[in-house]
């Protein structure tokens, strides 16, 4: 069978309905908070869950070794930790599966789920089953299905684990017990995690109802005064929010006395939601699929509208934007056809960052991502022509990339930022004058 | 104010600057040679006088500077930041800085937005760049800089990556080009990196200034500068002080704190970071002991040629000549094939000297006792050679190594060749070549590689190799391109390796890079039992026991490794059964002359540059030309090619004078395919359509200046050119459309365009100012279902000021003539794809299915290589014409974008005709064709079919692509051979 999948095309391994009770769920690590919580709502469906940890190089010697090294880097890293924890010895190969999420977008991420198989009939695993998650039933397991109602809990999960993100980036860089918001996500994910134990009936309303006092808590914590650099953080989802994609990103720009800020993995399920609106818009057909996609959307909408409120009505942090707002502010840079990868949401973020008064920005993806070319480093130069107080470097990272040549990309944008702020007053006066020039030539809007 | 210090530790040089109210005290320039902390605490003696006894603050700045300022605890600044703070304080008025480092590049932009870029992960065009192009003409970087003053002509050489341009300056070499062009077009290339890399479209214009040690020593580069940017001696700005501006800088920085430090306690601070390791990677030791060593070293040295005296021996012998890329090799052999003579020896940049030279050596010690009775060429300069010493015949190099690893183990199954400039591998099953490997443009890590770094920590090669092999803790160092192994070594050197570390982890980096990259085996069974290694890098015992620990098996490494191609071509000559070689005779070899001189081919619409050299006797060789035969003689006939036929539809693509006046449209990327379908949409509404011209690299030059992103494939890149294209063609109106689908061809699980053909005209309009000055359509239009399209592109149309007045009915008129023009050109395409097919086998002529994409079919795309292909009697046939005779093909992978579905199809086809070949083209940074590769690799070889690919970029060595389909074509007749025998 290996020899076969190797050779050409082979059947793909199942996850049968005797396998929910047999079989472990591996499933590779992208963002910890938002994947715990989506792991407890699986396992109360009856799975066998575990997030996979494993880190460092081995992981990526594995992806090396098994994927075709031009392939880009998330593919590599997913593939290699996925191999590296089968490696390891932890697992009864014959007793587990994996999982992978797949968007089915015109990206090559799309094949990241074939590449997968491909890696592990080359290593004799051919045997053993890929669920892919998907929202455009690209394919189907019979041991694996979801329930509406594990669907929504897993969306309640997800911006659960986006709120936890959210109040922690805002308090880390400032706590004055080191480590202190940290224990307060895991306290939070603990207690989440019990609410959604509850029925579908009730599920939403009680996490709801926790939100005051989550934020509350968060806004308790001691910190100190000083107000550091925030600097956004944007691009192809794996590397901007994996810590193994990004070479601790986070870490280095804590270290380096800035404060990150994360835009949540909500905006890029709506965003994927709200292309199939767009997609009959401008093409026509699909006439039902995008009616569901409305109603999705609606429904999404509204839950994020409680969270925003509920920050907005405690009062010490900074909530997420509207979807609505985001939509708005990418018009005069990008079209919302643009649905490649994270397509306009891309560009969109680092819009709304800066008018959010984040003019820093480290805009991130694997070496040679194709839709990056487009909505992240080809939007850099009209986004600095609307904000020239805007500071946006990109950084590409790859299994070669050189950790000193990233951090010094980055340091060059901190220092940048580090005089634009100690100098604002002194400096505001050329701000001004050169947002004055760039207005002179006032830029007609888009032809459409 | 106080005394400040400032330290820059570059990637290459230490620069420190004592100042004392901008009064600069003490300055010093120097190379570190990867010994950071010792050079600086050295140079901060020699800084001694000015700073003993005193009281000075300190900054340290530059890219290798950030790990000893950690240590040292002195404070940091960013260099290029510290490089803003010097021009503020001592170049007043500068409007743009432009800085090259070691391995940095950077421009400043001061007015009008501050805005400062520095190079990113793809390091080429910088000192470092110049430094090893420098040691490939074998020159000192200041002889560089003196030819390039003397020269004549700038060639176009890549300078993205060390590797791209040496493959560019080569070739350009063994054809005989002059010295101080190439030198000269070195600079020109760093010239036009900086400008693509780092301008991205921003204008360079007022007084610019140039700092940092190469704009300061290298005054052919400042005058490439200068002229290419039209800058006036007034605003070029080449300050004296130019090397230290990042010193200066951290100085000027420093200056504003206080005091902190003397001169006592800099010094031993900087003294005592030293030594700590870091996070470096460390792998196991080559070799535990010396007995370990000397087991291996037994072993090799088994794997020998029998030698014969020539001064005494007598009968005939035969003569291989291989004049590789770096190196030149000869090799004399008896019957019996004993060695009678050999050389190895770098070929300086001109091989005819060098084989004239030894030719005349060899043929003075065979005298009259010993005749040659064959001559065999290969390699490189295998034409050049042959047609200057009059050589029997010449071979393809994969052929001359494959016979002689043959000759060493009859049963070889896997051969692995690392040469100066490239890596050659090939499986051998039913004792002919089944698969050749040859590095591709990015994967470098090859043995010249090796010398250039070991020259650059001041090393011969083999002082460096030897270093290696009892390194305690060699670093591991990765297995990307040079650029990035730079820098890894960098971090590395920060974090305390030693050479000797240094040396044993760039060994395991080539055979990494080699197995991995150009091999891509998953493990050591891929590569067979019997593996021959062979190729002057494996001379260094550090990389051959790098192969074999990575591998975990012994392998064969013959003791003339280096000389496998010419002992290969030595025993081809052998085989000729001649009489007497044709090689010219002492006296001629005596007389021998040769002057060459470059010029521009006006043969055919290509206009190459070409090189001509004239031989003493009259006799010529004219090399550069993309067709295989000189040009200018009588045409070779002319076979069937339907990239030809593909693009003279293009270009016969004529405009109609319309009442609705012009429309234009940049002909690149999926242009060529749906222009039929415009060109009648839009005739029909009554517009007159203007096409860009077809690409040509000037074209490419003047859009050059706005490409964002380095690192998108050469066909988007040209799109930038074809607007400027358009808007020199005065039109007002110009319709580039987003396409995230692309017609629905039922081939695949999807239609899409990739990302980047789907939306490059957004990354267009937002990146070339000029779009502003004129109407700009880019509408997302979906082709692919024809009722939305006629909806959605009438409501998108009316709005238009262009299509005033237009009606609904006469928009689906035009749309439904667009929909069948476009099926009858793909049609016409299919029917001439059949005739070639028919005529191919009419005249018993083997095909060649070209398989890319439409964009492919672009001359400045392809670089000829149809044309090349057809010269060596192929026909060419592209992969649309004979992706509808087979039915869908299953894949592993998703299947989703149009132009890959057809990939798979045409594979399939291929896999059931026995004449029939598949090259795959694929553009350099194509994301999608990392997955398309793979599954048409499969599906060819589970159908026993050879797969070729070839990588295809801005600039694209022609000579490297012939080599590959002159050892597909061997291979295939080696099969055939062996089948019919």
């Amino acid at each position: 069978m290996n020899q076969a999948c190797s050779q050409g095309t082979c059947e793909r391994a199942l996850f049968t309905p005797e396998m929910k009770a047999t079989h472990t769920l591996l499933i590779p690590t992208m963002l910890p908070v938002h994947f715990k919580l989506i792991i407890k709502v699986l396992e109360q469906e009856g799975y066998h869950a575990k997030l996979l940890t494993n880190s460092g190089h081995s992981v990526v010697d594995q992806g090396l070794e098994t994927v075709h090294n031009d392939t880009c880097y998330p593919a590599l890293l997913v593939i290699g930790q996925m191999l590296d924890a089968l490696e390891s010895g932890e697992y009864d190969p014959h007793k587990i599966a994996f999982m992978i999420t797949q968007t089915g977008g015109g990206c090559r991420a799309s094949n990241y789920i074939f590449l997968l198989r491909k890696a592990l009939a080359k290593r004799g695993y051919g045997y053993i089953p890929v669920v892919s998650v998907n929202f455009s039933s690209l394919e189907k397991n019979p041991g694996f299905s979801l329930s509406p109602s594990a669907l929504m809990k897993i969306v309640y999960a997800m911006m659960a684990g986006d709120l936890l993100m959210n109040l922690s980036n805002q308090c880390r860089p400032y706590e004055q017990h080191p480590g202190s918001a940290d224990r307060l996500v895991d306290y939070w994910t603990e207690e989440l995690e019990q609410e959604l134990r509850h029925s579908i009936v009730t599920v939403y309303g009680r996490i709801r109802r926790r939100y005051p006092q989550l934020i509350q808590s968060f806004a308790q914590l001691p910190r100190r005064a000083e107000k550091k650099i925030p600097v956004g953080i944007v691009g192809e989802i794996y590397v901007k929010y994996s810590p193994l994609g990004n070479n601790n990103l986070e870490q280095f720009l804590l270290s380096e006395g800035a404060e990150p800020v994360v835009p949540g993995l909500l905006d890029f399920c709506l965003y994927c939601v709200y292309n199939g609106i767009e997609d009959h818009k401008l093409y026509g057909g699909k006439f039902l699929y995008s009616t569901g996609c409305r109603f999705i959307l609606a429904y999404l909408l509204k839950k994020q509208r409680d969270i925003i409120k509920a920050i907005r009505a405690q009062g010490s942090f900074k909530p997420p934007a509207y979807f609505k707002t985001t939509c708005e502010r990418v018009q005069p840079y990008l079209d919302r056809g643009v649905k490649m990868g994270e397509g306009w949401l891309l560009t969109a973020e680092m819009v709304e960052l800066i008018d959010s008064g984040v003019k820093n920005i480290v805009c991130t993806q694997p070496f040679g991502c194709l839709p990056n070319h487009i909505v992240g480093k080809g939007m850099i130069r009209v986004i600095k022509e609307r904000h020239p107080e805007a500071n946006i470097v990109a950084v590409d990272y790859d299994p070669g990339a050189s950790q000193v040549n990233q951090q010094n990309r980055i340091k060059l944008m901190l220092a940048n930022a580090q005089a634009e702020s100690g100098t604002a007053v002194a400096e505001a006066a050329v701000t001004s004058k050169a947002s004055m020039e760039s207005t002179a030539h006032p830029v007609p809007a888009p032809v459409r | 104010m106080n005394i400040s210090i400032g330290i820059d530790i570059g990637s290459t040089t230490v620069k420190v600057v004592v100042m004392e109210n901008r009064q600069i005290l003490f300055q010093h320039y120097e190379r570190h040679l990867s010994q950071v902390r010792q050079k600086t605490a050295e140079i901060l003696r020699l800084a001694e006088p000015v700073l003993r006894g005193r009281q000075f603050s300190a900054a340290i700045s530059g890219s290798a500077g950030f790990g000893v300022a950690k240590l040292a605890e002195i404070p940091f600044i960013q260099e290029v930041f510290a490089t803003s703070k010097a021009v503020e304080a001592f170049y007043p008025g500068t409007d743009i800085v432009i800085e090259l480092g070691g391995e940095d590049a950077k421009i400043l932009f001061l007015t009008g937005g501050l805005e400062e870029r520095m190079n990113g992960s793809c390091a080429g065009g910088t000192g470092a760049f110049i430094d090893q192009m420098a040691s490939l003409l074998a020159v000192t970087p200041q002889q560089l800089d003196e030819l390039s003053l003397q020269y004549q002509k700038i060639y176009p050489i890549a300078s993205r990556c060390g590797v791209f341009a040496k493959s560019d300056i080569q070739p350009l070499l063994n054809q005989g080009a002059a010295k101080a062009d190439i030198a000269m077009s070195i600079f020109q290339a760093v010239v036009n990196q900086t400008i693509t890399g780092l301008a991205q479209g921003r204008p360079i214009e007022g007084k610019v200034a140039f700092l940092g040690g190469p704009l300061y020593f290298f005054q052919g580069l400042r005058r490439r500068f200068q002229e290419t940017l039209q800058l006036t001696d007034e605003n070029a700005l080449f300050p004296e002080t130019g090397p230290y501006a990042v010193a200066m800088g951290a100085a000027v920085h420093a200056a504003r704190q206080q005091p902190v430090t003397d001169y006592n306690t800099l010094l031993t601070r900087i003294e005592q970071s030293a030594g700590q390791l870091g996070d470096s990677r460390f792998l196991p030791p080559l070799f535990e002991t010396q007995a370990q060593y000397n087991e291996f070293a037994a072993r090799h040295a088994k794997a020998s040629v029998p030698q014969k005296n020539l001064d005494t021996y007598t009968g005939p012998a035969y003569l291989g000549i291989d004049c590789g890329s770096t190196t030149t090799k000869l090799v004399l052999i008896s019957k019996d094939g004993a060695l009678l003579d050999q050389y190895y020896g770098s070929n300086q940049g001109n091989p005819l000297d060098v084989v004239q030279r030894e030719l005349i050596r060899i043929r003075e010690r065979c005298g009259a006792r010993v005749s040659i009775q064959g001559a065999v060429s290969t390699g490189y300069g295998e034409e050049l050679i042959k047609s200057a010493f009059s050589i029997d015949k010449g071979i393809v190099e994969t052929m001359a190594h494959f016979q002689a690893a043959r000759h060493f183990n009859p049963q070889v199954d896997f051969i692995l060749d690392i040469g100066g400039q490239d890596i050659k591998c090939f499986k051998v099953r039913n004792q002919s070549i089944d698969s050749i490997m040859l590095n591709e443009a990015c994967s470098s890590g090859c043995g010249s590689f090796l010398e250039t770094f070991a020259k650059s920590m001041g090393y011969t090669a083999q002082e460096f190799a030897q270093a290696g092999l009892f390194a305690k803790h060699p670093v591991d160092l990765g297995s990307r391109c040079t650029v990035f192994m730079n820098s890894s070594v960098k971090q590395s050197q920060k974090d305390g390796a030693g050479v000797d570390d240094i040396s044993a982890g760039l060994s395991m980096s080539v055979v990494k890079n080699a197995i991995y990259k150009v091999i891509r085996a998953r493990s050591a069974d891929e590569l067979g039992e019997n593996v021959v290694v062979q190729g002057g890098t494996f001379y260094n015992d550090a990389v051959l026991r790098s192969f074999e620990l990575e591998l975990g098996r012994q392998v064969i490494r013959p003791s003339i490794a280096g000389l496998m191609g010419a002992y290969g071509a030595a025993l081809t000559a052998r085989g000729l059964g001649l009489a007497q070689s044709s090689l010219l005779s002492l006296e001629q070899l005596r007389a021998f002359t040769h002057t060459a001189r470059p010029m521009v081919c006006q043969g055919c619409n290509n206009h190459c540059s070409l090189t001509v050299n004239t031989f003493g006797d009259g006799g010529k060789y004219i090399s550069g030309n993309r067709r295989e035969k000189p040009l200018g003689k009588k045409a070779a006939q002319k076979l069937s090619d339907l990239y030809e036929y593909k693009l003279n539809r293009i270009k016969a693509l004529e405009p109609v004078k319309g009442a609705r006046g012009k429309i234009g449209i940049p002909m690149g990327l999926n242009q060529f395919e749906n222009i039929p379908f415009w060109h009648t949409f839009f005739t029909e509404l009554g517009f007159e359509v203007v096409l860009s011209d077809i690409s040509v690299l000037e074209l490419y030059a003047k859009g050059r200046g706005s490409i964002p992103s380095d690192t998108v494939c050469y066909p988007a890149k040209l799109m930038h050119g074809h607007i400027e294209n358009l808007l020199e063609k005065q039109v007002n109106t110009i319709f580039y459309p987003c396409m995230s689908y692309n017609f629905e061809e039922k081939k695949g699980d999807n239609h899409y365009n990739c990302p980047v053909v789907a939306y490059y005209p957004e990354l267009l309009r937002a990146n070339m100012p000029k779009l502003k000055k004129v109407r700009f359509l880019y509408p997302f239009l979906g082709v692919h279902r024809r009722r939305g399209f006629v909806q959605k592109a009438y409501q998108y149309f009316k709005s238009q000021p262009e299509f005033r007045g237009i009606r609904f009915l006469q928009l689906k008129r035009a749309a439904d003539k667009a929909y069948a023009r476009y099926e009858q050109w793909k049609q016409d395409v299919a029917v001439e794809g059949q005739k070639a097919l028919e005529y191919a086998r009419q005249n018993g002529l083997k095909i060649i299915v070209l398989a890319g994409r439409p964009y492919h079919i672009d001359p400045e795309i392809n670089h000829g290589i149809n044309q090349l292909i057809t010269s060596l009697g192929l026909v060419v046939v592209s992969e649309d014409a004979v992706a509808d005779l087979v039915p869908p093909t299953k894949v592993n992978v998703l299947n989703q974008w149009t132009y890959h579905a057809r990939l798979y199809n045409a594979a399939s086809w291929v896999a059931t005709q026995p004449d029939a070949e598949l090259v795959q083209l694929v553009s350099f940074g194509c994301g999608i064709d990392a997955i398309t590769t793979d599954e048409v690799m499969i599906i060819l070889e589970r159908s026993g079919k050879l797969y070729t690919q070839i990588k295809i970029d801005e600039i694209t060595n022609l000579g490297a692509v012939k080599i590959r389909i002159r050892s597909l074509l061997g291979a295939l007749e080696e099969r055939e051979h062996n089948f019919s025998s």
